[in-house]
């Protein structure tokens, strides 16, 4: 399984990955302003898959800045692939997950299950939108285009466990350096995440859920009734202004002042 | 750089002061983690907790303006802890020479300071002589006129507690970061520094860089891998255009520019070349002349002969100062007329940015050279005048970018790197050499059958590019490489030059790049013989492609490298002779062939400088053999080490339309500081234009502390304005824990920073509004540094303002 590994503690918070995530995918800017904080767009937009967080704390009278590249984490228990309702989101070959935007029904439940709050309605195409893991990129060997960018090796691809080993000996280097609460994060969470991370402390000091779950209610759509699931699709219609309500109660919680 | 890029992963420690590499250098910061994986440390010592500070091993504040305060405790500690490289400072520096005992230093002042001429006589700053005329010398450096004890003596008054005072920085954190740094003094380990505009943009930019350079020599971390005064330059090719003669003050290859007095090339060439009486010294630059003529050659061709001096009357002579400031201060005044900006934009780049637009009305033309119709190219219509009103006739050229021209572009390691077009440029876009190809075509066009003999420059100027529309940029290449006028052939080095007309070469230390053998510039081979990532074969790097400079100081006397595990040169006493790695900065083999023993070149490891030694007193600048901490020109303190409150030599420019705030001023009780962002390119012109860079960075800010804005009533977001003696900015508020007040003489003062990105045209301007002006330079003082008057943009007195 392909994956991408986040080294935070090299990440220096430039927005290459930003940059060019927009440039390979051809995804327009958006049209934003300066609220208080370096990070820019505010959230995930149907043209936006990849943002950079910015966190700023105080700890014992020490200013940190922490920065996390942040985007579809390609679970392997994925809550928007047990709940699409016409088998639009789906792994891929490579074993990411892809939205095929012919059948994607703009329904919204991808959206509203899953935990990081990644993909977005695109009004204009009625379709979702997220990362893509640059499959057109890997399926030709290339690395995806963030970690082509990405000035300083925050960014690697490769075959999954070979970056998770290299993950854990970053993770046991920091802990000896003093970090006790540096850890892998996406070792288990969501079954595995095919973009996971190495932080040097909690994961919410990221901006990134603590302990992200695939909702009961997915777990429900997928497994009980995936054989009825089309017909479920009438439904859907019903459920859309709810779920849009839900996307917006699980962005991740921000507790710290965002810079 | 004395060093290069690749080579930052060869440091144990870095110091960064004067710069934030992760933001304006993300690249470096490759080199710089893969040294920290290794176990380097990283200090960062910035007024701003920066994104460079996030990665920092040690992070300490400091006031902006008063990095020599800093340093010089830094000086001050590792004398008294005995800390320095004894054998490198006795050998390789010049803290043994002795000093003229009329050499003096009181309150602030060197010995020769004429108060009304603001300036000094330099005749007390020079060395004791012996009857040879050699430079006398204590190797035990306890002579009291010996450097070493001057030194001392003169930054004695740097304790920690002084330092703090003046500085803000903790006396905790900035022990520590004298403890840390100092650490590399011990043999094997290497310190380097990495600065940049942050150093530089003040009125005492140069002593800046001074007292980095003697922190360095007393660490021994002069010529090593990893170690180096490294000056991260502000632009992709801003090295290159150093090289070639971008300031006024040098031609090409860093050559004096000749002044009035200098009459004839007889004695133009005496008052450039320097001598000494040492047979130590190798005095390189005595070769001067050799650089000169052969100059004259490439830009005179067979007109420039022995009977005419070679063309020298050609030159126009200095008469004076012709720095950015000066030429505003000279169009405000109305003497000059016609401006040509080639990839400027001073309506946001550039200091008092109200006094600088104000001036471009007084001109009768002004061209602007740019990839985008910047800021500047439509003063006519900013935000506050009336086009009406304005005569200037204004022109735009469109330019092509990097990517639409074949070229070299020279790194901050004076690594040259060959180019290749990749796309036509669109539209009318014209390469710069094209542009300037046509411009003098049409220039010389006019002057055609003149028998006027001062205009002779323009028509016997050569120009052999080929065609002069689109003119062979290998040309200029091998033109700057030179040639042997006999045989037509291509230089192999500047070792050839000769100061008899038989050689060309546009600029001497470019010699080499171009050779018989191919374009040296344009090659790719990324083989690493030394592993210490030297890649000697990959492009080519001035000099005679030697990749870390005075790399004779890397070895002990004996020629053993300091770290045997990254040796550049070292002396193999077998077999008698050196092993290099690099291409040795030392006379290593004679004529003959046969290889100098390391004894020899132990004595003329600097062999640039007259004295062949690293300089800890320097009689270079103009404001003193050593660095001493003056005030910015606005500060809310008086100077606490002497009563000469700013740099008692800067140039005072007319108060018009240049208010100063008082000392301590209580309508400016803030001190500010402008900076650049990750996100955004110099001017703006080439990042604001671009919707994928302006959507991550859109809007003009004000950093300010929590604290500040609790004082003030702002909310994070809310716009603001910014005010100095000089003129008002909008930006948008963001509070960050990363500035903090700085307690300075015992109170605090609050530090507000902003980024000089933005302007009043373009794609993004720096606010919704677009009637409104958001460049930070309108904030920022016409006055510059002593030696050369780069403005200081990185300190002023300011206010913040609720927006109604
Ligand atoms: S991050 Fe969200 S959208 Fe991406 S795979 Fe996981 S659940 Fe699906
Ligand atoms: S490109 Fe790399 S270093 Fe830059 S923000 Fe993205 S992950 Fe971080």
């Amino acid at each position: 399984m392909r994956a991408v590994c986040i080294d935070t503690t090299k990440c220096i918070g430039c927005r290459a990955c930003q940059v060019a995530c927009k440039q390979w995918n051809q995804l327009p800017a958006e049209n934003t302003e300066f609220g208080g904080t370096y990070e820019n767009p505010s959230k995930f937009m149907h043209d936006t898959w990849t943002r950079v967080h910015f966190r700023e704390h105080r700890v014992n009278g020490e200013v940190q800045w922490l920065f996390a590249k942040s985007q579809c984490m390609h679970c392997t228990e994925a809550a928007c692939i047990s709940v699409c309702p016409s088998g639009a989101t789906h792994r891929t070959e490579m074993g990411t997950v892809l939205i095929d935007n012919r059948r994607c029904i703009g329904c919204n439940y991808c959206a509203a299950n899953c935990p990081f709050a990644v993909p977005r309605y695109d009004h204009k195409e009625n379709a979702m939108k997220k990362c893509n893991f640059c499959y057109n990129r890997i399926v030709d060997g290339l690395s995806p285009a963030c970690v082509k960018a990405c000035p300083t090796g925050a960014l690697q691809y490769g075959e999954r466990r070979v970056l998770m080993l290299e993950a854990e000996k970053r993770v046991n280097n920091l802990r000896a350096a003093g970090y006790r609460d540096a850890r892998v994060y996406g070792l288990e969470e969501m079954g595995g995440l095919g973009v996971f991370y190495v932080l040097r402390d909690r994961p919410s000091a990221y901006g990134l859920p603590d302990s992200p779950k695939v909702p009961m209610s997915a777990y429900v759509w997928g497994t009980a009734f995936k054989p009825v699931r089309a017909l479920a699709v009438l439904g859907v219609f019903l459920g859309l202004v709810a779920n849009r309500f839900r996307t917006r109660q699980n962005q991740p919680q921000e507790t710290v002042r965002g810079d | 750089m004395t060093n290069h890029w690749i080579d930052l992963r060869n440091s144990d420690c870095f110091l960064v002061i004067g710069s934030n590499p992760a933001e304006n250098h993300p690249i470096s910061m490759k080199w710089v983690l893969k040294a920290k994986e290794r176990g380097a440390k990283l200090v960062v010592v910035d007024p701003r907790f920066t994104r460079t500070a996030s990665q920092a091993d040690l992070y300490c504040p400091l006031r902006p303006g008063t990095d020599i305060a800093f340093i010089g405790g830094m000086i001050k500690y590792i004398l008294d802890n005995n800390l320095f490289n004894r054998e490198y400072v006795v050998e390789y520096t010049n803290a043994s020479f002795l000093v003229s005992p009329e050499f003096s230093f009181h309150d602030g002042l060197f010995s020769g300071y004429n108060p009304s001429t603001r300036s000094y006589n330099k005749s007390s700053w020079v060395y004791q002589l012996d009857e040879n005329g050699v430079p006398k010398r204590d190797k035990t450096l306890s002579d009291p006129n010996c450097v070493f004890q001057l030194l001392k003596r003169h930054y004695s008054r740097y304790d920690s507690d002084t330092v703090s005072r003046i500085t803000g920085a903790p006396k905790d954190l900035f022990l520590k970061v004298a403890e840390t740094y100092s650490a590399t003094s011990q043999p094997g380990k290497a310190g380097t520094i990495m600065y940049a505009m942050g150093t530089t943009q003040h009125t005492v930019g140069t002593q800046n860089v001074r007292a980095y350079a003697i922190l360095q020599l007393l660490l021994g971390n002069v010529g090593i891998p990893g170690g180096g005064v490294n000056a991260m330059r502000g632009e992709s090719n801003v090295q290159g255009s150093t090289d070639f003669a971008l300031l006024f003050h040098i031609l090409p290859g860093y050559l004096r520019y000749p002044v009035a007095t200098d009459r004839d090339l007889a004695t133009y060439l005496k008052n450039s070349t320097p001598t000494t009486a040492d047979p130590d010294s190798v005095n390189y630059w005595k070769n001067f002349p050799k650089f000169f003529i052969s100059l004259m050659k490439a830009f005179f061709g067979d007109k420039a002969t022995a009977a005419n001096d070679f063309c020298y009357d050609y030159l126009p002579k200095a008469g004076g100062n012709y720095s950015f400031i000066s030429l505003f201060e000279a169009m405000y005044e109305g003497v000059i007329k016609g401006l040509f900006l080639w990839g400027q934009n001073p309506c946001v780049g550039g200091p008092n940015a109200n006094k600088e637009a104000k001036a471009l009305e007084n001109l009768d033309w002004m061209v602007a050279v740019d990839l985008w119709e910047t800021d500047t190219a439509v003063f006519w219509k900013r935000p506050g005048v009336n086009p009406a009103d304005i005569k200037t006739e204004v022109f735009l050229l469109p330019a092509a970018a990097s990517f639409e021209k074949e070229g070299s572009v020279s790194n901050s390691g004076r690594w040259a790197q060959w180019r290749y077009k990749a796309v036509e440029p669109p539209g009318d876009a014209k390469s710069d050499l094209e542009i300037v190809s046509l411009l003098y075509k049409a220039i010389r066009d006019k002057y055609q059958g003149s028998t006027s003999i001062k205009d002779r420059p323009i028509l016997d100027l050569t120009w052999n590019y080929g065609s002069v529309d689109h003119p062979d940029v290998h040309l200029v290449a091998k033109e700057i490489n030179g040639y042997d006028l006999t045989t037509h052939r291509l230089l192999p080095s500047f070792a050839s030059l000769k100061d008899d007309g038989s050689t060309s070469c546009g600029c001497w230390i470019y010699s080499g790049w171009y050779t018989e053998e191919g374009n040296m510039a344009a090659r790719r081979d990324d083989s690493d013989p030394s592993g210490l990532g030297l890649h000697p074969r990959w492009s080519w790097c001035w000099p005679i492609n030697r990749r870390i400079l005075y790399n004779r100081a890397s070895c002990d006397v004996n020629g053993t490298p300091w770290n045997a595990q990254k040796a550049l040169v070292q002396w193999d006493e077998e077999r008698q002779q050196w092993i290099t790695y690099d291409v040795p900065d030392f006379v290593f083999r004679t004529a003959t062939g046969s290889h100098v023993r390391p004894e020899v070149s132990a004595k003329s490891p600097f062999i640039m400088r007259v004295e062949g030694l690293g300089c800890i007193f320097a009689d270079g600048t103009a404001d003193g053999p050593f660095p001493e901490h003056y005030e910015p020109f606005e500060s809310p303190v008086k100077n606490m080490l002497s009563s000469q409150q700013i740099n008692p030599v800067i140039k005072i420019w007319s108060g018009d339309m240049n208010p100063r705030a008082a000392i301590g001023s209580a309508d400016y009780p803030l001190i500010g500081t402008t900076y650049r962002v990750t996100e955004h390119w110099q001017a703006g012109a080439m990042t604001r234009n671009l919707p994928w860079l302006a959507e991550l960075m859109p809007e003009m800010f004000v950093e300010i502390s929590p604290e500040l804005a609790k004082a003030r009533g702002l909310k994070p977001g809310e716009l603001v304005k910014v005010v100095s003696p000089r003129g008002e900015v909008y930006a948008k508020v963001c509070i960050t824990e990363r500035i903090k007040a700085l307690k300075v003489g015992g109170l605090f003062y609050e530090l507000v920073g902003m980024p000089w990105h933005y302007g009043f045209n373009g794609f993004v301007t720096g606010g919704k509004d677009r009637s409104k002006n958001y460049a930070a330079n309108l904030l920022t003082a016409h006055i510059g540094d002593a030696n050369t008057m780069i403005p200081e943009y990185k300190v002023f007195l300011c206010d913040i303002r609720k927006v109604m």
